[in-house]
């Protein structure tokens, strides 16, 4: 994907301090970090989006099978849903379940986006699963889940 | 912190009613606090925590991030083109810095 170039390209230094970055964060990637996040902080994470428990079902996500980078793991989730004023979706979240913290995202959308679609890019911490719940404007949570094979752990999520 | 580069990708026509894709970037290391300097140190969080774009003034699309985001966080949505106006993109870190881009799409 090439996206226009209206702002300056990356410069010399600004290329070597950016690999610079990358090699400390991939050196402290390697030493013992904080505690992993478990399906338990998961749920509690899920009870913090609010009242009624999510069915399966409207969302898809769309994730590789097997992230051979940890660091940039390609997501997209898409619900099944009009986008009308009268039957909308409104809100979507994104969890992962062996990251530091649960969370990883929220999206509110409008009827102005015309789809619900999200395309976004994120750190998995470890092969885990990733989660979506959405919520439509009638209030009902609907919810999708998927295991991603993480071959080299983003650090630190 | 190292200067913040903003992209878009806009089509910048579209047939009223059109569903079009919205695409944005921007240059940010997205730390994420759970990393160490070379001293042991942990590197203090730093992420572009929320992202908005508004149509004609209108706030159309709202995300906001976790650590768990990469860095340079790419971030892609559909936009239904109803009118002809602007689209501006804002994007706020945990320094309470904010980085604006915007786009014009005409409708026809």
């Amino acid at each position: 994907m090439r996206l226009s170039p209206s702002r300056s390209r990356l410069s010399r230094r600004r290329a070597l301090a950016l690999g610079a970055g990358a090699a400390l964060a991939l050196a402290a990637g390697f030493k013992p970090r904080a505690a992993l996040a478990t399906p338990d902080d998961v749920k509690k994470w899920l009870a913090g989006i609010g009242p009624g428990s999510p069915q399966g079902g409207k969302v898809t996500i769309g994730a590789p099978e097997i992230a051979e980078n940890g660091n940039t793991v390609p997501i997209t989730i898409t619900v099944d849903s009009p986008m009308t004023e009268a039957n909308y979706v409104k809100t979507i979240w994104m969890a992962a379940d062996g990251n530091p913290a649960p969370g990883v995202a929220r999206f509110d959308l409008t009827p102005a986006n015309g789809e619900a679609h999200v395309e976004f890019r994120i750190r998995l911490a470890q092969t885990e699963n990733v989660i979506a719940v959405a919520q439509l404007s009638d209030g009902s949570l609907w919810t999708a889940s998927r295991p991603v094979k993480v071959t080299i752990g983003g650090c630190g999520g | 912190m190292a200067s913040v580069e903003t992209r878009l990708k806009v089509p910048s026509a579209a047939k009223k009613g059109e569903i079009v894709q919205i695409k944005t970037l921007a240059s940010h290391p997205m730390v994420s606090g759970q990393t160490k300097d070379s001293n042991g140190k942990p590197i203090p969080r730093d992420i572009i925590n929320t992202f908005t774009c508004s149509y004609n003034g209108k706030q159309v699309f709202k995300m906001m991030l976790e650590p768990a985001i990469s860095a340079n966080p790419f971030i892609a949505f559909p936009l239904r083109a109803d009118q002809t106006g602007t689209l501006d993109f804002v994007w706020v870190d945990d320094n309470g810095a904010v980085y604006k881009d915007s786009a014009q799409i005409t409708v026809t």
